[in-house]
């Protein structure tokens, strides 16, 4: 008899809240790496339904989903209510590509009033609100790990990283969380 | 840590999120099969490698993960300026000095 095979996501089970910070996993959801000219934004943006930002550091969110300006032809496409990205993306035939990468990523939701020393443990970006205001995002890194950060909140980040570094990432977030 | 301006981010941003990629302003010749194998040497090899301002390709692989150019002070380690792909050399006092 066959032993039944137990899938374990990333992260999961991780969880720390110390003094003004809290470290949660975040739920699985649907992720797009979209690369795109110009000609296609218009296309795109009304099948994903967001206007794809043209500005450094720029993010756009509806309901459960979001787009993160990465570089001057890069977004990242998160959707949270599990929303088929690449299904979307399928009806535009502007040129531009589109690349699943739902379970490449996972992201640790980092929350609290110390939120933006915790960061600057790993992260050497300026987080100060105004130059990182809420809404702002960034590909930078935190330790030797590459990430994505998102500010969701005055004092909340999403940090987006690929799974097979979350446990790295989330050790170095325990770790400075515990730094006081 | 040293800061450097991307052009396509329009922010100066850690050198952590930086990479090297060698000088710029270096055209590939059109006729490769061609060229001597000391012409190709020439472009291939060999590099001016200045004390002084040098002129570089950087990319900002960490962060929007574009190419682009540089001039900086071998002597100093300043950047003295940025500027996107493409764009023509920039003209400064002290070049190869
Ligand atoms: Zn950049």
């Amino acid at each position: 008899m066959a032993d039944a095979i137990a899938r374990t996501g990333a992260l999961e089970g991780r969880f720390l809240n110390d003094e003004g910070i809290t470290l949660v996993r975040a739920e699985p959801a649907t992720r797009l790496l979209l690369r795109a000219p110009e000609t296609a934004l218009k296309p795109l943006s009304k099948a994903l339904g967001l206007d794809l930002p043209q500005r450094p550091k720029a993010s756009v969110s509806g309901g459960k989903r979001a787009a993160l300006w990465l570089g001057p032809d890069e977004w990242l496409v998160i959707d949270e209510n599990g929303g088929d990205l690449m299904e979307d993306c399928a009806s535009v035939s502007a040129f531009h590509s589109a690349v699943d990468v739902s379970h490449r990523n996972t992201a640790v939701l980092v929350s609290g009033p110390r939120v933006e020393a915790v960061l600057n443990a790993g992260c050497p970006q300026d987080l100060s609100l105004d130059v990182f205001p809420v809404g702002a995002c960034s590909r930078t890194v935190f330790g030797k790990a590459e990430v994505i950060l998102w500010r969701t909140e005055r004092d909340a980040f999403r940090v987006e990283c690929w799974r097979s570094f979350s446990d790295y990432v989330f050790m170095l977030l325990e770790a400075a969380s515990r730094d006081r | 840590m040293l800061l450097i301006h991307c052009p396509y981010c329009e922010e100066g941003r850690p050198e952590l999120e930086f990479r090297h990629a060698g000088e710029a302003h270096i055209a590939r010749p059109e006729n490769m099969a061609e060229l001597s194998d000391e012409d190709f040497e020439r472009f291939f090899f060999i590099r001016s490698n200045p004390k002084g301002i040098v002129y570089e390709r950087w990319r900002h692989i960490h962060g929007c993960a574009r190419f682009f150019n540089a001039a900086r002070d071998t002597v100093s380690d300043r950047f003295l300026t940025t500027y996107k792909a493409g764009e023509p050399k920039p003209d400064l006092d002290g070049e190869g000095k």
